[in-house]
């Protein structure tokens, strides 16, 4: 744990390993601990980044979960902090406080086939729940990654997505909303392909990621093959300054996303996507 | 009974002597003593001297978006309600900093933490008052992290707490059963009865703290006439209550109805000022800023207030959340009355009414339940209707 005992807003000091260009507007940071020790964490959960004198930010932990020595982070630069980030070299500091939140439900998929679904930048925490579900791949049945980008610039991992295509055992589909010059495979929004997905509903985890959009009919279209709702996991977003639960901004309802979240049981808060503004 | 026989049971009476004592002896131990003070024609809390700062012979007179002090015809100590302020600016400041740094090459220090926690004696506490403490308790120590700053302050507390003798226009912490008589949280509770124009104040003590602090105060055991005061000042209170609030099936009321148009409808009023949550004793929401100086070799991290009603509070990549005042009016009732009980085990309201006194334009939560729960039941009879159909 990240967590200093001076309280749980005071980060611990990490510095920066590597740093590598991932799109036109992401990369991956890989960072360790100032002092030793090791950074364990559950697929799923995220960290609170903080950049001296400008500012912290929320981001999901995009590593493996089997090698502590590192934490990695793979982020798209919108806003001041995030833009600061990505100029930072290595040996540079940074202020890590974390793990936090809920983690996706790697035990629970034990046995059943497991349906990954991803939009742009949430790719990245759900990659830990891939490299998890691969290291273990004779627990699962059918595993199948639906990854779905803006356009093929936009694609993340692409060495390591090449890579998955090369197993046997790997269903992974990508689809862009818009095609390129050069581009010759799916074009259209992620949700389109989970028809066409190989697996038994009956027999299902599947794990969301993406903009609330794309979780909205990612959702619909697995409810229609009929994967039961307590079966669907999904990773929410809202604002969040503490992650601890004390500023009140990443209330989704009832429940406190830093905190009972980010990935929550789709039964849990299905109630919630019928409310506007919720 | 010689004042060693003083116990936790026990009712005592001291006069304003005594009183004044009891402030003096907490300045002794090392307590800053907090309390009611007027300042810019309102009561509040501030650093109180002695009694003489208090509001003495001074009452309040409330209504939604209406507050004004008045003069009244005794030396009451107590004679009023409360005012904007609540105990949580000493617990949990307006703004804070939680820690700086400074740059250290190509990395950053943090400092060592400064000053001791302060420890307060907070003078005049109510009823409602301390159930707010106890929910914010709940915020920041019970659950799965401990907020330190808060903690820090929150166990160098004396509390001595005051039942209400009267209620104001705006109260109803008898539907929230938060008051008027303190229940818990104090270490010492007086009440303010008059006896032969004097003012008395019966005290009983609520910790061992302030069962040995009223050892070394001059007090005699109270007569079963000045006991029975006691209950009357707070039975008065009781029939006071300026407003009212329904909580039955309160939570599900509001989740069933989070379509409604009286959402709208309460929007075209409220300005998103933010006001009502500034006032409320519970209301803990806030906003993290970090900053440098000019050389960018210092840095801090701020704590500061922040309000659900504000535009920003629900900021993610590409827009607000809740961008429309129904969706913000609508969080913020829904959680104070009906998540904050899935969060934390109990309401978000002590009924003190100061959100309907400071509302600029008087919107009233007890209103708007009201409203919604008729809004309700109409929609249920046709429900219903056309079921039989």
């Amino acid at each position: 744990m990240a967590q200093s005992m001076a309280g749980p807003m005071v980060p611990a000091h990490y510095h920066v390993k590597k740093i590598k260009k991932e799109t036109f507007d992401t990369f991956t940071i890989d960072l360790v601990p100032e002092t030793r020790g090791e950074f364990t964490f559950a697929a799923g959960q995220f960290n609170m980044l903080y950049v001296f004198g400008i500012g912290e930010v929320p981001i999901s932990i995009s590593g493996d979960p089997a090698l502590p020595a590192t934490i990695t982070h793979t982020v798209r630069s919108v806003g001041t902090v995030t833009n600061v980030m990505r100029t930072l070299k290595r040996g540079d500091g940074l202020g890590v406080r974390g793990p936090f939140g809920s983690a996706w439900p790697i035990q629970e998929a034990t046995g059943n086939d497991v349906v990954i679904v991803a939009g742009g930048i949430g790719l990245a925490p759900l990659r830990p729940a891939m490299y998890e579900v691969l290291a273990q791949r004779q627990k699962f049945s059918n595993v199948a990654l639906l990854y779905g980008t803006r356009s093929p610039a936009d694609i993340l991992f692409e060495d390591e997505i090449k890579k998955w295509r090369g197993h046997f055992d790997l269903d992974i589909n990508i689809t862009v909303d818009r095609a390129t010059g050069g581009w010759y495979g799916n074009v259209g929004v992620v949700p389109t392909m989970i028809p066409k997905t190989p697996f038994d509903p009956a027999q299902t985890v599947a794990m969301i990621c993406g903009p609330e959009i794309m979780i909205r009919f990612s959702v619909m279209a697995l409810r229609e093959r009929g994967v039961p709702d307590n079966k669907i996991f999904v990773s929410m977003e809202r604002n969040m300054k503490c992650a601890v639960g004390f500023c009140g901004h990443c209330q989704f309802g009832p429940h406190f996303i830093c905190k009972d979240g980010p990935v929550f049981r789709y039964s849990d808060i299905r109630h919630l996507f019928d409310i506007r503004e919720v | 009974m010689s004042q060693q026989e003083t116990d936790l049971e026990q009712l005592n009476v001291f006069d304003l002597s005594g009183f004044a004592k009891l402030i003096t002896l907490l300045q002794e131990k090392g307590y800053t003593t907090v309390g009611p003070t007027v300042e810019e024609g309102a009561i509040v809390y501030d650093e109180i001297d002695s009694i003489e700062d208090l509001p003495i012979g001074l009452t309040d007179e409330q209504a939604g978006g209406k507050y004004e002090l008045r003069k009244r015809n005794d030396h009451a100590l107590f004679g009023y309600v409360v005012g904007p302020h609540s105990w949580k600016k000493f617990l949990n400041p307006a703004g804070l900093r939680l820690w700086q740094a400074r740059r250290n090459g190509r990395s950053f220090e943090v400092l060592e933490q400064e000053a001791p926690a302060p420890s307060y004696a907070f003078i005049g506490a109510r009823a409602c008052e301390l159930n707010a403490i106890a929910i914010q308790d709940r915020v920041f120590l019970k659950g799965s992290f401990v907020d330190s700053d808060y903690a820090g302050r929150r166990q160098n507390i004396f509390v001595v707490a005051v039942n209400c003798g009267q209620a104001g226009g705006t109260c109803f912490c008898d539907s929230m059963n938060a008051g008027p008589k303190a229940k818990s949280g104090y270490d010492l509770v007086l009440t303010e009865i008059k006896a032969q124009k004097r003012n008395l104040f019966v005290v009983e003590a609520g910790s061992e703290a302030g069962a040995n602090l009223l050892h070394e105060v001059p007090h005699e055991p109270a007569t079963e006439k000045q006991m029975a005061r006691v209950s009357e000042v707070v039975s008065d209170a009781v029939a006071q209550m300026g407003r009212q609030l329904d909580t039955r099936d309160l939570q599900s009321l509001l989740y069933r109805n989070s379509g409604n148009g009286r959402w709208n409808e309460v929007a075209e009023r409220c300005l998103a000022c933010a006001n009502c949550t500034m006032v409320c004793p519970t209301c803990f929401c806030s906003t993290v800023e970090d900053t440098t100086d000019l050389t960018g070799e210092h840095a801090e991290r701020w704590r500061l207030w922040d309000s659900c009603f504000t535009q920003e509070f629900s900021y993610v990549h590409g827009g607000s959340v809740r961008s429309s005042i129904s969706a913000r009016y609508r969080q913020w009732i829904t959680h104070k009355l009906a998540s904050w009980v899935d969060q934390f085990g109990s309401s978000g309201c002590v009924g003190c009414g100061r959100c309907i006194t400071w509302c600029p334009v008087g919107i009233d939560i007890t209103e708007e339940i009201a409203a919604l729960r008729e809004a309700d039941s109409g929609l249920s009879s046709i429900l219903r209707t056309e079921e039989k159909e």
